[in-house]
């Protein structure tokens, strides 16, 4: 076991958290305003595949992404039509759309099957991708690895820096009280919501194109729920949402370098295959027990519907 | 009084009329506000002010009628509107966001940059001018409901309103700081701004306001001057029938202990919640013992100790009749004869949509209404009949749903269920809160000849007045403690009010208190 290996595994887990940071933070921003969007496998299968399709017809992978962004939209725009304006129960739309989206990725998909994308190589920052063990997982990386972590601070500062993410947290603390001071809560959840949509595709769209980078159907393998689950472990905290995701994404790689590797230990591969999920769990619950900490940061109207004064 | 010439109203509303679906809200309302002027809207609950205040603030359209600001014709179509004329609101219901700061809350109102240093700089600055203390960098959720007021007002003074809405602004506020509260409103007026000032509380209005419209089921039925008015002719306008009084039994104190706490603490589950300490209370036969406090000071956790929704470690801490309960839950401890109304009706107090017969059964299934597990419809639906004829409910029949009654016949029919399984030991709370002056008095009049007839009655309100109308002994919550008890009638709404606050006279030292154990 050399420096090289562990520096792989590290660059190998900064790749398997960072469509999780992207789709899991468009998920908290939703959450913030109050609005429980379930759909998230859904929508990032259907934007793996149309980042995969575009990608493949355009020779550009960044124009799949794109692609991956705005189908992720009209998924969401989707889900807000049946949620927020018809007002249909969330869970049930939500899940409705992970279902469909799943199924729909898998018939656009089928002429896909057999295609192969050219790998994108990665952006090098000069000199410092050369430092030992931490350079290339962390300066030799693809450009969406960069934007998850400009991500991370920018909806950190969004949340609790701005008045809009002021604005954003209020619709979520208590729609009523906040359209009775003159905020369009709908249309501040329609916000939210498309941007979660958005970030749910550019994650999909970060499977398909660069990490595996091909199109088979059910590759986002619960991901999508991974994400979800993460926000909620993570106390709505977009720090902790990088720490839950880097961590499962270290405990994935780590049992798979364990299985890939023949060495001969007697733990069920069952066993390894479920430690990401549990270590994942019992770090963040761990993290975030404080009963006040969850009620100051959970957004408390999650999952109700507004229904505005005549 | 009016400073400015008086000749122009800032705000007047011609023939506002405001239809629902069930009911005629506001049907042709006329009002007039000057400049400087504190105007009363007075009625009952369901008269129709919340609806006209609604109307001047945007949140709601009217169906026909016209706005007038300062002489000029305005529609208001959503609140920012009616900010950006000048117009402010309190409400009843506080609309701040529990997990944020002062500030914060602040900022979301107010337009303009997003500078919280420089906001909390000027919300110091008047909460100085008006005597209003509050410190802008604490989380709301830490706030006594007086300081959630205190914010509300501030954040509306920062606006520079001209007219300023207070929908039933002192009924969360102890005596001494509805007295701090009115000064703060005079030196408002002073200075020009004209106050709506919504209330049912009659003496209130006479002290503070200048102009008072009386409203009665969405109409305007009088319009005086609350100086030269009584009380009495004021309700008259308002209730149209003189004010009713209950006759109260002389107080008899040999009854046997009904329901006794002792030593009870208790660390809440919820993190906003208030921890009991060191409860002592004794309610006897053929007493009525009220709990004064402004609310969120234990009630609801006390109450829950009480009813058995939260059951302690403790068995000891609560006995009824003798038995120890305190590990007991509400069904065990109803059959001991407990009866419990809590404050919502609807939801902890009656099923919503089920109909008033399966509501009776909730309760009330121990009066033969089954039979080796089956129910026997004919006794539950004789009893909600009953229940409905004795305590005169205006409801479409025993089939109607639960909801579909206004809150002052639920309250009613809530309350008869619960008196009608002759309880020895009573628990209320809030009873007659949003119950409009005639249910009211009916109900306490009630509960007045349960206690002479031998049950102990436990009241907790936030209406004072009510506790010194039907108590025979009263006891302040403050901080999750309660204070010794006193004989009504050797105290008053200045002293009660001064322990509200959570400063009483250490037990031991006081000899007032010949039933604290």
């Amino acid at each position: 076991m050399g420096l090289s290996f562990i520096s792989s595994i590290l660059f190998a887990t900064v790749v398997a958290g960072t469509p999780l940071i992207i789709v899991a933070l468009g998920e908290l921003v939703t959450e913030k305003a109050g609005v429980l969007n379930l759909g998230a496998e859904g929508i990032m299968s259907v934007g793996a595949v149309a980042a995969f399709a575009v990608a493949h017809h355009t020779g550009s992978p960044y124009l799949g992404i794109l692609a991956g962004m705005g189908a992720g939209m009209l998924m969401a725009l989707l889900f807000g039509l049946s949620a927020l304006t018809l007002m249909a129960n969330q869970v049930a739309s939500g899940l409705a759309l992970s279902i469909f989206g799943v199924g729909l990725s898998a018939f656009i998909g089928k002429p896909y099957e057999s295609v192969a994308l050219a790998s994108v190589d990665p952006i090098r920052i000069p000199l410092l991708h050369k430092i030992p063990l931490f350079g290339p997982s962390l300066f030799e990386q693809q450009g969406l690895v960069y934007f998850s972590w400009v991500l991370i601070a920018a909806v950190a500062w969004f949340l609790y820096r701005s008045k809009a993410g002021l604005i954003l947290r209020a619709v979520g603390e208590s729609p009523v009280s906040a359209h009775a001071i003159g905020y369009g809560v709908v249309s501040i959840r329609y916000q939210a919501v498309l941007f979660g949509g958005a970030m749910a595709g550019i994650g999909g769209a970060f499977l398909s194109v660069f990490y595996t980078p091909m199109w088979v159907e059910g590759m986002v393998a619960g991901r999508g729920w991974i994400a979800l689950s993460l926000v909620v472990f993570a106390t709505w905290r977009p720090g902790r949402v990088m720490i839950g995701a880097y961590l499962f994404g270290g405990c994935m790689i780590t049992q798979m370098f364990v299985q890939g590797s023949g060495a001969r230990i007697s733990i069920p591969a069952q066993f390894l295959s479920s430690l990401p999920y549990m270590a994942t769990v019992v770090v963040l619950v761990l993290i975030s027990r404080n009963r006040s900490t969850i009620r100051l940061n959970s957004p408390a109207s999650l999952g109700q519907p507004f229904l505005p004064d005549a | 009084m009016p400073t400015q010439t008086p000749d122009k109203p800032r705000l007047a509303l011609k023939g506002i009329r405001k239809v629902y679906p069930s009911v005629v809200a506001n049907d042709g309302i006329d009002l007039a506000v000057m400049p400087g002027e504190i105007h009363a809207v007075l009625g009952e609950n369901g008269a129709g002010k919340s609806t006209l205040m609604k109307v001047i603030y945007g949140v709601i359209r009217p169906d026909e009628g016209q706005i007038l600001w300062e002489g000029r014709r305005v529609t208001v179509p959503n609140p920012a509107q009616a900010r950006e004329l000048g117009i402010g609101m309190v409400f009843q219901h506080f609309s701040l966001f529990e997990t944020l700061t002062v500030v914060q809350n602040v900022a979301l109102a107010i337009p303009g940059e997003f500078d919280l240093p420089a906001l909390s700089q000027r919300i110091e600055e008047v909460s100085e001018r008006y005597g209003l203390p509050v410190d802008p960098r604490r989380l709301v959720h830490a706030l006594s409901v007086g300081e959630r007021q205190r914010v509300e007002i501030i954040r509306c003074l920062l606006q520079n309103p001209r007219l300023l809405i207070l929908d039933e602004p002192t009924s969360v506020l102890t005596p001494q700081a509805v007295r701090k509260l009115f000064e703060t409103l005079r030196q408002l007026a002073t200075e020009g701004v004209s106050i709506l000032y919504i209330s049912h509380k009659l003496d209130e209005i006479q002290e503070l306001c200048h102009a008072a419209t009386v409203l009665r089921n969405g109409r305007v039925t009088g319009t005086c001057t609350p100086s030269q008015e009584t009380p009495k002719t004021m309700a008259r306008m308002m209730i149209g029938e003189d004010l009713p009084v209950c006759s109260h039994g002389e107080p008899d104190d040999g009854g046997e202990v009904r329901l006794r706490i002792v030593g009870l603490s208790h660390a809440t589950e919820d993190p906003f919640g208030t921890d009991l300490r060191n409860i002592h209370l004794e309610v006897r036969s053929g007493e009525i013992v009220g709990i004064a406090g402004v609310s969120g000071n234990g009630q609801q956790e006390l109450l829950k100790a009480i009813s058995g929704e939260e059951p302690l470690a403790d068995k000891h801490a609560v006995q009824m009749c003798g038995v120890k309960v305190g590990h007991l839950n509400p069904a065990r401890r109803r059959a001991l004869g407990m009866c419990f109304v809590p404050e919502e009706r609807l939801g902890r107090g009656a099923v919503p949509r089920l109909s008033l017969t399966e509501n009776i059964l909730l309760t009330a299934y121990r009066k033969g209404m089954l039979f080796s597990g089956l129910i026997r419809w004919g006794v539950a639906k004789r009893f909600a009949e009953d229940c409905i004829a004795r305590f005169d409910v205006k409801c479409g029949g025993p089939n109607s749903e639960a909801k579909s009654l206004s809150g002052g016949n639920l309250q009613k029919f809530i309350v008869g269920r619960e008196i009608m399984q002759e309880p020895k030991l009573l628990v209320l709370a809030q009873p007659t809160w949003g119950v409009d002056v005639g249910a009211s008095s009916f109900i306490r009049q009630t509960l007045l000849d349960l206690r002479n007839s031998g049950t102990a009655i436990l009241v907790i309100s936030e209406e004072l007045e009510e506790l010194f109308e039907i108590c025979d002994r009263i006891v302040v919550i403050a901080k999750g403690t309660l204070s010794p008890s006193k004989v009504t009638s050797k105290t008053g709404v200045e002293e009660i009010g001064m322990w509200m606050s959570g400063m009483w006279p250490e037990t031991g030292t006081s000899g007032d208190a010949p039933h604290v154990a």
